[in-house]
């Protein structure tokens, strides 16, 4: 999860994925957190706000284009409101996608597009 | 950076003088009297502030019929962040039902006279313009049953000569966007 201290949510965002990590018997130490604090750091990374939520290095939600920045993260919940935090939803089908990955023996890690 | 020390619940709010989106200068104090007044900092590119934007149109509109004057600032950074520019603000304000002026604090300098940090974050007045509330719109930006309830109340007890309770809660939002210090 890459995050940036300017914006609050990602106390609740480590939560919520520690949880679903939980919820589909997942260790949650297996998150890594990693805070950005240079806009060199959030090019490098392709960042489009806090926080970033990648699962084998696939974004949880589409970041679509939206420009790199250091800011806060605009989210769509499932039913249509916005929100500083993923829908929780869409955090476990990520999650479980990844897992069907591996079961089919795929680790590929997803490779974030510069540019 | 960070924004100044601000202004305190009984202080008198500075005076401002800003452009709204169609160039307009806006200046508080105002012509005219109003019972209350609600000063927002708020922008375009942060999800608290968007999702707190139509409960505090709505409240706009509802408190407008008891004379209440809100006035939306933007105070962002808009070389770093160009979505938070004079153009994009225009942009927005023509989209969408705003019910107050929005206006840009392009210096900074009225963010740090009030002592800003967020967005949204909201400095309620009364007739003579001192600070009564000071804090969030309501509990959660993600819930609209909410209703702003935090800032109805607080301007409920003003426009009924009466101190908010509570005076002040947490601001919750984006970090306003602080123009970096010259070197040198």
């Amino acid at each position: 999860m890459l995050w940036w201290s300017g914006c609050p949510s990602w106390g609740s965002a480590r939560e919520l994925v520690w949880s679903e990590m939980r919820a589909l018997g997942l260790d949650p130490d297996g998150l890594e957190l990693r805070e950005l604090t240079t806009d060199a750091g959030a090019e490098a990374e392709r960042f489009v706000g806090s926080p970033t939520i990648r699962v084998d290095g696939r974004d949880v939600q589409d970041p679509g284009a939206e420009p790199v920045a250091l800011t806060c993260r605009v989210y769509r919940l499932r039913d249509g409101r916005i929100s500083a935090l993923p829908d929780p939803a869409d955090v476990r089908d990520a999650l479980r996608a990844a897992l069907e990955r591996r079961d089919r023996g795929d680790t590929t890690e997803a490779r974030q597009e510069a540019g | 950076m960070s924004g100044g020390d601000g202004i305190d619940i009984g202080d008198r709010a500075p005076a401002l003088e800003l452009p709204d989106t169609e160039g307009a200068t806006v200046t508080l104090p105002a012509p005219g009297e109003a019972p209350a007044t609600v000063v927002v900092w708020t922008c375009n590119h942060c999800p608290y502030a968007l999702g707190w934007h139509d409960r505090l149109t709505a409240a706009a509109r509802e408190y407008a019929e008891r004379g209440v004057r809100f006035l939306a600032v933007n105070s962002n950074d808009a070389d770093r962040y160009p979505a938070d520019s004079p153009a994009a603000m225009a942009e927005r304000y023509d989209a969408a039902e705003w019910r107050m002026p929005y206006l840009h604090d392009a210096s900074q300098e009225v963010a740090r006279a009030y002592g800003a940090r967020t967005t949204p974050d909201l400095f309620v007045l009364d007739s003579d313009l001192r600070l009564r509330y000071r804090g969030a719109p309501d509990a959660d930006h993600q819930d609209p049953s909410e209703n702003a309830a935090w800032l109805r109340a607080a301007l409920d007890a003003v426009l009924a000569g009466e101190d908010p309770k509570p005076a002040t809660t947490e601001s919750v939002g984006c970090s306003i966007k602080w123009r970096a210090a010259p070197e040198g």
